[in-house]
């Protein structure tokens, strides 16, 4: 069967995986796709503007298109169908025939009939070249204005103050958000947009656009009243792509967009529509979860597969637009004959929580939530599956007072039907099924249900479904250690310091059994570091460290040990570099340098380990902590003392901040970088820790990692001083070895966090857990006290003695064997090994 | 095997071992890991991994799994039973055990 998809977003997209999952053999599949580039997140566009790439965006798995044998035509635009022939003809000319066609072309940007609206620097915001179009002209301008107070309208505002433009925001309703939102929460929206200092312009109608005086345009309203701006982008909604369709003569809808039924058939039963451009029931959805229902619908109608059919969506959504929560749930304008509504207003922390009810109150119909929307997931399920409202409906979105319980939803009270993510369809029986074939933590479940995995608004609920499940199923929710502790990392951490635990017996006499084991013991360890940061090799603590740990470098595979000095922020004289040369050459050592920006050293037997340290200390170097979950480099670029696009000082800030938290026990290794410019030639988004120079100060992200899961640090405040910076990196730092699991990096501990990024900023920068003095003071500690281990490991000789290959003899160890590579020694493998000593024995 | 066939080897003082640790002591040409548990309990395994061909089973962390005492390899964490040298994840990579007593505070190892 020959398949021919026109358009090649997340909805086409979503088609072809859809397609490769029903398995239909024999099917010949071309899709075209009108843009340079294959389907990409629409969703999270903005983006965009905070550093992510085309590439980061991309919604296509690595290996799709080789897999599945779908062929992908990129700059390919269908300019017209003939359904007499069965054919597609592109804008090149190219004839395509097909047996069955869907359309996937999704919508274009509605740009208002103003007089000017295609003057130079008048954008539309859709996709990634309107993008990079609009960042060239935002280097260019100071004020900016976005046409249109939508969804849309306000992440693109948000992208213009991201450019550090002065952004304006022209709305023609009498308030933002319109749609979605209702009068009183328009108005706390509006207050928070401005609050974060944009302009908000209301009832305003744009009539012509002309020259300015003080700036590019001028937008004059109906009013006579007008604006000055250096750039514009038009949000103002958008239309289905129907041209094709029309020029075919497909029905066509009321409002726009290809009349399908509910196998999503246009009227021709061998074209398809899905997505935006498509008609259901007189109704175009905007969204991308209906799209990609009708995506699902569309791909098993043409496998053959029968019984699926798309119903209509539910178009509530939930969004955070600039820090701000939005939400928005069924009839949230309260249309329904007789409905009754409970509203909740905070002026001072700016909350509006708005409830519409049944005329007899026992039914949610709608909800609006702006603010703080931690109620929607309930609201949501309560309204889609018709569950009956406690007697005192108010208190579920009424602020709880101490220790009172919210009238919760109960996950118990679902459905297994009850659709838990929307994104990808997944349903509280799904999730229950696969915690019962072992998805159990949050990471699993997302990897093989995909709940959760796409806008993530979900995740609280799926939490809670899981954990339900769970203890259903008689599993024990359980986070023990291993068998010598019933207590997870993070209540090892309180006894710990709560209860002056200065050792391991101590801590095994009071809170463990047996003599413990190869998990309890780091991970004491490490916790007794982090809190009363004594001497790791002191008689009471070595026997925990483990081999890195013990001897202070990083075992390698033949049972040597590498050495790495400490160079803060890659800074290193050329004394220091020569006495490492000299030391590497004095003791055959293999020299690198990594990827922490430092030179690594290998090949070092245990008894060597303290010479070599005692020549690198003299010359003034200190442990590097490569051997330890703690610390590692802060990686920098030279910044502005040397580069000509430099902001600021990064080298100078990196050696600080290397030396402020080296030698702090962390539950897995840490890793910071330090730009002096956007572009981000340190790549500190790739780290625990990044921080980029801005024109205002420092930007701060966090939870970023490079290695088997790459993720991108996410950006935590903006334009701080060094003085903020500091304190707040001091808070997010202990608050992760307080609370992370064991070698749980900062990456998965952000992901596993309830109530994610939000939930962080709330505890770090709004102190939501009044911790924060606590967890200053307790990071001053661990500064204040640091020492560099290897001075008093080499200084102690009790500790010196360690540092043998043999308790009874001052013999080599002969399984270390080298041979030469490159110029350089390397471990010899196993045949070589094996030639040495019959050479040996020969000799 | 009686206790008749074997040469007792001193190799140490007991407090040459950390409680909780190990180390390697030479025994002929022979690579032994000796174990201090708690205060007074020692055992004696080889100390080359029969994984890897390398002599560091004495830098591993001691510990118990159910009743057992065991060591964890450095290198990849596999145990070892420190009374019988048995590898509790892949038997066939086990080691042997050896004797070892203490007499007024040295370590002595026995080798048949």
């Amino acid at each position: 069967m020959k398949i021919v998809v026109v358009g090649h977003g997340m909805v086409g997209h979503k088609f072809l995986e859809s397609l490769a999952e029903t398995g239909l053999q024999d099917a010949q599949v071309t899709v075209l796709c009108e843009e340079p580039r294959a389907a990409y997140d629409r969703v999270h566009l903005s983006e965009f503007f905070a550093g992510k790439s085309a590439d980061d965006l991309s919604v296509v798995e690595p290996g799709f298109f080789e897999r599945t044998g779908f062929s992908l035509r990129l700059a390919a635009r269908a300019a017209s169908i003939d359904r007499r022939a069965h054919t597609v003809t592109t804008a090149d000319g190219e004839v395509l025939p097909y047996d069955k066609l869907v359309l996937a072309t999704g919508s274009s940007p509605f740009v208002p009939p103003v007089p000017g609206r295609d003057r130079p620097h008048c954008f539309v915001y859709r996709t990634i070249e309107d993008l990079e179009a609009m960042k060239a002209s935002g280097a260019k301008s100071k004020t900016g204005v976005v046409v249109g107070g939508g969804l849309l309208g306000l992440e693109c505002a948000k992208a213009l103050r991201d450019m550090g433009l002065d952004t304006h925001v022209v709305e023609f309703a009498p308030r933002l958000m319109a749609v979605q939102v209702d009068e009183g929460g328009g108005r706390v929206l509006r207050a928070k947009i401005e609050d974060l200092g944009l302009h908000v312009h209301t009832g305003r109608n744009t009539v012509e656009i002309t020259d300015g005086a003080t700036a590019r345009h001028r937008m004059v309203f109906a009013d006579g009243t007008w604006l000055e701006t250096d750039m514009i982008v038009f949000s103002a909604g958008i239309r289905p792509r129907d041209e094709v369709a029309r020029q075919c003569v497909l029905a066509i809808g009321p409002r726009g967009g290809v009349v399908i039924d509910s196998e999503c058939r246009t009227s021709d039963h061998n074209i398809y529509a899905v997505g935006e451009c498509a008609s259901w029931n007189d109704q175009t959805f905007g969204l991308v979860a209906p799209g990609y229902d009708m995506a699902r619908v569309a791909a098993k109608h043409i496998a053959g597969q029968s019984g699926a059919a798309f119903v209509g969506a539910d178009m509530s959504t939930k969004l955070k637009l600039m820090g701000v929560d939005v939400a928005s749930i069924g009839d949230a304008q309260g249309k329904t004959a007789n409905s009754r509504s409970y509203q909740y207003i905070d002026e001072v922390k700016q909350i509006y929580k708005k409830i519409v009810v049944s005329p007899d109150g026992k039914q949610l119909l709608g909800a609006v939530l702006v603010g703080n929307a931690d109620e929607y997931g309930t609201l949501l399920q309560m309204a889609l599956n018709g569950i009956t409202l406690p007697e005192s409906p108010e208190f579920l979105i009424l602020p709880s007072s101490d220790g009172q319980a919210k009238p919760g939803l109960g996950v118990d009270a679902l459905p297994d039907s009850a659709q838990i993510c929307s994104c990808n369809n997944v349903t509280k029986g799904q999730i229950c099924a696969a915690v019962c074939e072992g998805a159990t933590d949050i990471g699993k479940l997302k990897a093989c249900t995909k709940a959760g995995a796409t806008c993530g608004g979900c995740v609280p609920l799926v939490t809670q479904v899981m954990k339900f499940e769970m203890k259903k199923q008689g599993m024990e929710v359980n986070n023990h250690l291993c068998e010598h502790f019933a207590y997870s990392r993070q209540e090892m951490y309180h006894l710990i310091r709560v209860g002056q635990i200065k050792t391991f017996d101590d801590l095994l006499a009071k809170h463990g059994k047996g003599l413990g084991c190869d998990i309890c013991k780091p991970t004491a360890a490490s916790i007794l570091a982090s809190v009363w940061n004594d001497f790791v090799l002191k008689k009471e603590l070595a026997g925990l460290q483990d081999s890195n740990d013990y001897y202070l470098g990083n075992i390698q595979k033949d049972g040597s040990y590498s050495v790495v000095p400490r160079m803060p922020g890659g800074e290193v004289t050329p004394d220091g570099l020569i006495a490492v040369g000299t030391v590497a050459k004095k003791y055959g050592l293999y020299t690198k340098v990594t990827g922490g920006a430092r030179v690594d050293m290998f090949g070092a037997r245990v008894e060597q380990l303290p010479l070599i340290w005692e020549e690198l200390i003299a010359a003034g170097f200190e442990s590097g902590h490569a051997y330890g979950k703690s610390l590692r480099t802060v990686k920098s670029c030279v910044g502005s003392t040397w580069c000509r696009y430099g902001v600021d000082d990064s080298v100078g800030l990196a050696v600080e901040l290397e030396n402020r938290y080296k030698g702090l026990r962390a539950p897995h290794k840490i890793k910071f970088g330090v730009s002096g410019c956007t572009r981000e030639c340190a790549e500190a988004q790739g780290k625990d820790i990044g921080v980029i120079a801005t024109e205002k100060g420092w930007n701060l992200y966090v939870c970023g990692n490079g290695g088997m899961k790459p993720r991108h640090a996410e950006l935590f405040a903006s334009d701080l001083s060094k003085a903020d910076l500091i304190k707040l990196i001091d808070r997010v730092l202990m608050f992760y070895v307080r609370t992370a699991d064991r070698l749980q990096r900062t990456s998965t501990w952000r992901d596993n966090m309830e109530g994610g990024l939000g939930y962080l900023q709330n505890v770090i920068l709004n102190d939501s857990l009044g911790l924060n003095a606590e967890l200053e003071a307790q990071m001053q500690h661990v500064v204040n006290t640091y020492q560099c281990e290897w001075k008093t490991a080499v200084t102690d000789p009790e500790v010196r003695k360690r540092f043998r290959s043999f308790v009874n003899s001052d013999k080599k160890d002969e399984h270390i064997v080298f041979v030469e590579e490159r110029g350089q020694i390397r471990p010899a493998r196993p045949e070589e090994r094996a030639e040495a000593a019959l050479d040996a024995t020969q000799a | 095997m009686t206790t008749d066939t074997l040469t007792w080897t001193a190799v140490c003082a007991a407090d040459d071992i950390l409680p909780n640790t190990g180390v390697c002591a030479l025994v002929g040409n022979h690579h032994v890991a000796i174990f201090r548990v708690g205060d007074s309990q020692f055992f004696a395994i080889d100390n080359v991994d029969p994984k890897t061909q390398v002599s560091v089973l004495s830098r591993g962390l001691v510990g118990n799994l159910g009743d057992r005492i065991v060591v964890a390899s450095p290198l990849y964490k596999h145990h070892f039973d420190l009374r019988t040298g048995e590898c509790l994840e892949s038997p066939e990579l086990s080691v042997r055990a050896h004797e070892v007593r203490t007499d007024s505070g040295r370590v002595l190892i026995a080798t048949p």
